[in-house]
């Protein structure tokens, strides 16, 4: 599948990345099988609300368009600027420069703590449709030449809930950029800790929590992006860890879900609340970064931090 | 089921009461109730997983204020975050435990109605969590072991607790904790809930009361999760395994406390010798290690926590 993202960037330089592709053998999901991987790249087309099969209704400006329209912009509404969910294989291509993308060797065997009914094949069945092996992909590339070791994490996959494997997998990522001395990047997209994995679950946040803080204490450098949805278990812990923290416009991010929070307190959440911008106001993210814009702004990050001030 | 028997001890105590406030005393009618009373609490054996969660919520069961008073001597009282706000439930400060001064943090609910809403019935918000770090950060510098007593229905979800950034203040906590230098003993008295628990449970030993739980929610919100349906928490209790048996299975702790048949509230006297003799155990363990030892068992401990589950391919 070729990228046709010049619509998004502009810029000269970036231009490679239209054709970026993320080889089969280089691909996680070794046991999957390819077809899928494929697949997976067709789920993250914009789907909501279409009438026809090739034509999306946006959710918030509620125009019309063409499927490949919105997928060609990096499923960003071509009208209004409306972030859909992406796949994180999708993210990754257009994040790092063609052909530098290699995964990190982190695969987890299947398992069951709680013994919860029909757990492993609801996991079967979303390797086989996403193309992953987990919720979180994960690798080294470079961006605008600069080296680093980035996960993003997909909501597609079982909403990227954080169980034993998700917590690992970033736990190895952090783990690989402090041995290596390179910066790390995470995009967080999840509904916090995976219910069917209990309280083996919820450890992972500190897992991954204590992983971050001795990355930080080495000197690592590490760049959070908050993706719609961000919530839970995840928000409280790695994701609200970095040493800058971006975010999609308009993501949803918070600890406890609005609905949660709705019955709670017995009232309606005013309009924007757990927003990006909401977050940005009250001083939780350094900036908004649309999805055109996120390579560069990463880049620019890497930039200022590849050289010590002394 | 022992709710229903918890709910004839009750009844039993009122008659007592009525008994010992008339003015001619009825022993022989004291003595029957005393005996019924003991006999039902002796059927308190082998608790499923919802008889515990209602044993983790009995409103007479040992809390922070308690343990405190029983356990340590010369407490002082420490407040607020240093950042513009106090919270009530999470309550701390500073005492000696044996002779040696410790930092004490831990999750308050309050004794009445009063009580439990200045403490938000133990669930934090941000604030609460700061304040503790702020404590804990404290004792690292004097050098003071660290005691958590864990009892929280979980983080507050509201309005306030998202604004002022819940999520940031305890994935800071679990950071931060991590890396302490100080030795850090936790123990789950009553219900451990979600991140807003582990906030403050980051420790080189994790303890729990045989009664106690400690899940990823609340009973309540699993099942409400799983059914749409919050009275099915039975139900999610089983399916949980949150118990401290359960958990010991798992090695997320270390140890069970026991207490007394019928709950820590039966005998709590009993209770505070036991967890007493529980902490000088844990400590004992780290009293010879340096600093960075302990910060690396600690490490360590959370790195491989899932490792019986965990296997790469």
């Amino acid at each position: 599948m070729k990228l046709n993202v010049g619509k998004i960037f502009k810029k000269k330089d970036t231009a490679e990345v239209k054709v970026i592709k993320l080889n089969d053998d280089n691909s996680v999901n070794a046991g999957a099988n390819t077809a899928s991987a494929n697949k997976a790249d067709k789920d993250s087309s914009a789907q909501q609300s279409n009438t026809e099969d090739d034509v999306t209704v946006c959710p918030k400006c509620k125009q019309e368009f063409k499927k490949q329209e919105v997928k060609d912009n990096l499923n960003v509404c071509v009208a209004c600027g409306h972030h859909y969910v992406i796949s994180a294989d999708k993210r990754m291509k257009n994040l790092v420069d063609k052909g530098t993308f290699k995964p990190l060797k982190c695969k987890v065997e299947f398992t069951n703590p709680l013994n919860y009914p029909d757990y492993e094949d609801k996991i079967l069945a979303l390797q086989e449709k996403t193309g992953l092996d987990e919720a979180v992909l994960a690798g080294t590339a470079k961006i605008d030449g600069y080296d680093a070791v980035i996960a993003v994490m997909s909501s597609k996959f079982l909403m990227g809930s954080m169980g034993i494997a998700v917590g690992e997998k970033i736990t190895n990522a952090v783990e690989y950029a402090d041995r290596k001395k390179l910066p790390l990047i995470i995009f967080t997209a999840s509904g916090g800790a995976r219910m069917q994995e209990g309280i083996m679950s919820l450890m992972q946040m500190a897992k991954t929590s204590a992983a971050v803080e001795k990355f930080n204490n080495n000197g690592g450098l590490y760049i959070s992006v908050l993706t719609h949805p961000t919530t839970g278990g995840v928000t409280a812990s790695f994701a609200t860890l970095g040493d800058i923290t971006l975010a999609e416009p308009e993501a949803l991010i918070g600890f406890a879900g609005p609905r949660v929070i709705e019955q709670t307190i017995g009232q309606k959440l005013p309009e924007g609340f757990q927003r990006s911008e909401f977050l940005q106001e009250h001083g939780f993210v350094d900036q908004i970064v649309p999805r055109d814009k996120m390579r560069e702004t990463i880049a620019h990050i890497l930039r200022l931090h590849s050289k010590r001030g002394k | 089921m022992v709710k229903e028997i918890d709910a004839k001890i009750i009844e039993i105590d009122n008659e007592i009461e009525k008994i010992k406030a008339a003015e001619v005393l009825d022993e022989a009618q004291l003595y029957v109730l005393k005996r019924q009373r003991h006999d039902l609490i002796k059927m308190c054996k082998d608790l499923g997983p919802h008889d515990k969660v209602y044993l983790a919520r009995h409103k007479k069961r040992p809390k922070i204020t308690d343990y405190i008073e029983n356990i340590f001597e010369d407490f002082f009282e420490q407040q607020g975050d240093d950042l513009g706000k106090e919270d009530g439930s999470i309550y701390g400060g500073i005492a000696t435990f044996n002779g040696v001064p410790v930092t004490v943090i831990g999750h308050r609910k309050g004794n009445d109605l009063t009580e439990n809403l200045k403490c938000n019935f133990g669930m934090p918000g941000p604030e609460g969590y700061r304040k503790a770090l702020r404590l804990m950060k404290q004792a690292e510098k004097f050098g003071r072991p660290i005691i958590t007593f864990i009892d929280t229905p979980g983080a507050y979800p509201g309005l306030e607790a998202e604004t002022n950034g819940q999520g940031t203040a305890i994935a800071t906590n679990l950071a931060k904790m991590s890396a302490l230098k100080v030795p850090v003993i936790a123990i789950v008295t009553g219900e451990g809930s979600s991140g807003g628990a582990l906030a403050i449970g980051v420790a080189n030993s994790v303890l729990m009361m045989e009664n106690a739980v400690y899940s990823i929610l609340s009973p309540e919100g699993y099942a409400t999760i799983l059914w749409k349906d919050s009275t099915r928490s039975d139900e999610a209790c089983d399916m949980m395994k949150l118990t401290a048996q359960d958990l010991k299975g798992f090695k997320v702790i270390d140890d069970i406390i026991p207490e007394p048949i019928g709950g820590a509230h039966i005998n709590p006297k009993v209770v505070y010798k036991t967890v007493s003799k529980y902490i000088a155990k844990e400590l004992s363990k780290y009293s010879k290690m340096n600093e960075d030892d302990v910060s690396k068992h600690r490490y360590k401990k959370f790195r491989n926590i899932d490792a019986d589950y965990l296997k790469l391919l």
